[in-house]
């Protein structure tokens, strides 16, 4: 499973950033990018989904 | 005088006692019977009442234009409440494409690696302020405690005499709590605001800091020389923006603890859950409302606007909608689905949402941390202030021995 940010539609709200720090990251201007190749392993998924799940702009997609 | 309001949905006021206090259960009943009420109050305007209304509409930067964000406009034809330079209070009052480079100026001293440079300072203020309200023989955890963090806070950042402070809560009341026909105390104290940065930026500008107007001033616009008159305009909102908006947020969370002793419990024994609960206090009790202006004739849910009209942007009653989020009405300080949008939506996120939130976890961590059990003084009374910022604005609290 891989996480992405579409960076069109982040705004910077950083809330994945606070919910899943292992798996994103704020760039200068504070919008989120992910981590390495955005891979999720089992320890984190909850935490991806949390982000998922609390971004207000729905920037934020799972791929299986 | 204030005239009660019978019809919500043709007349409402933002300013009326009761919904300052309680507009929970007014929003819920627009919500079903008109969704985009209409008044003629205050200069006249619509406001959104459901989510995926203020989503929508947020977004429609093309069409409602942010050029006058303030919920009440003064009759002076111009823009912003006289706006000396010319470019408003960057990046909150413009539009693409001047927004995106105003915006770029000013994130990187407010991203979230940024803020967490604030934190120990702003871990001194609320100590010592905690101490002294502590020590009086009253407690205001409005007055003593929240009101006095964000200017404080904020001065430091843009590197100006924290004895300014006082002198700031005052400019910034008299500007956004306005709202009963005073509009020279606010002209006045837009110009003061403006003479006041005028000079700071003009004493920056012979010897650059570190600090964040001396940060503006050696940046650029996409490429462009950051003139004087961005730079004061930009110290204009980010003094204005940062200080009853935030204020607001600690207090009304201050409120709940104090209301809802087994919540404050809770977050007592267990700390990890306050980065949690803030979002929620944020969802439930969300400070701002911000206004916009059409700029072309729409049909948008079957009302007509016109440019000209005014609409705001309710994101308070959005973060209730019970369409966008299970039981609303009820406060669950552990919350995880929470896609809440008090920071607004879209390219005016609220630029010190970091900021906000690094000021609410310190200052009631810090509350939590030294201060014993406390709950709503019943000798005086809880205020609320409202219209385009709400929270309270007298919080008495008794301590328990």
């Amino acid at each position: 499973m891989k996480v992405k940010v579409d960076p069109t539609m982040c705004m910077g709200h950083a809330r994945c950033v606070s919910l899943a720090p292992a798996l994103f990251e704020s760039d200068e201007l504070g919008n989120a990018v992910v981590i390495g190749d955005g891979s999720v392993n089992s320890k984190w998924e909850e935490a991806v989904k949390l982000a998922v799940a609390n971004c207000p702009e729905y920037a934020i997609s799972m791929i299986e | 005088m204030h005239e009660s309001v019978d019809d919500w949905s043709g007349d409402y006021d933002i300013f009326d006692p009761k919904y300052i206090e309680n507009p929970y259960p007014i929003w819920q009943e627009l919500r079903v019977s008109c969704p985009v009420p209409h008044t003629q109050r205050w200069g006249g305007s619509h406001m959104t009442t459901t989510n995926e209304d203020t989503r929508k509409i947020a977004k429609m930067v093309d069409v409602f234009s942010s050029i006058n964000p303030l919920v009440v406009s003064s009759d002076v034809p111009v823009t912003f409440d006289t706006d000396t330079y010319g470019v408003g209070a960057p990046p909150i009052s413009t539009d693409p494409p001047q927004h995106g480079p105003a915006r770029r100026l000013i994130l990187p001293a407010l991203s979230p690696q940024a803020v967490i440079g604030y934190r120990p300072f702003t871990e001194q203020i609320c100590r010592s302020l905690v101490t002294e309200m502590g020590d009086a023989s009253y407690a205001d955890a409005a007055e003593q405690y929240a009101q006095q963090i964000p200017p404080r806070v904020i001065a430091h950042i843009l590197g100006v005499d924290l004895d300014d402070a006082d002198q700031f809560i005052a400019w910034v009341r008299d500007v956004l709590e306005q709202g009963k026909g005073d509009v020279s105390k606010r002209l006045d104290a837009g110009l003061a605001i403006r003479m006041y940065f005028a000079e700071q930026v003009k004493l920056k500008r012979q010897s650059l800091g570190s600090d964040m107007v001396s940060q503006i001033l050696s940046g650029d616009l996409d490429g462009t020389p950051v003139t004087d008159p961005h730079a004061i305009a930009t110290c204009v909102l980010l003094l204005i923006a940062g200080i009853d908006t935030t204020w607001s947020s600690i207090g009304s969370a201050i409120w709940h603890l104090a209301t809802y002793p087994d919540d404050q419990a809770r977050l007592r024994q267990n700390r990890d859950l306050l980065p949690v609960a803030i979002e929620e206090f944020l969802r439930a009790y969300s400070p701002v409302t911000m206004a916009r202006l059409v700029l072309k004739p729409i049909r948008y849910n079957g009302v007509d606007f016109v440019p000209g009209d005014k609409l705001l942007l309710n994101f308070p009653a959005a973060n209730r909608d019970p369409l966008a989020f299970e039981d609303p009405e009820s406060v669950q300080i552990d919350r995880r689905d929470n896609r809440h949008i008090a920071f607004g939506i879209g390219i005016h996120r609220c630029a010190g949402s970091n900021l906000a939130r690094m000021e609410m976890e310190t200052s009631l961590r810090i509350l939590l941390e030294m201060m014993p059990p406390f709950t709503l003084d019943p000798r005086r009374s809880v205020t609320w202030g409202g219209g385009q910022v709400r929270g309270p604005r007298n919080l008495p609290l008794r301590f328990s021995d």
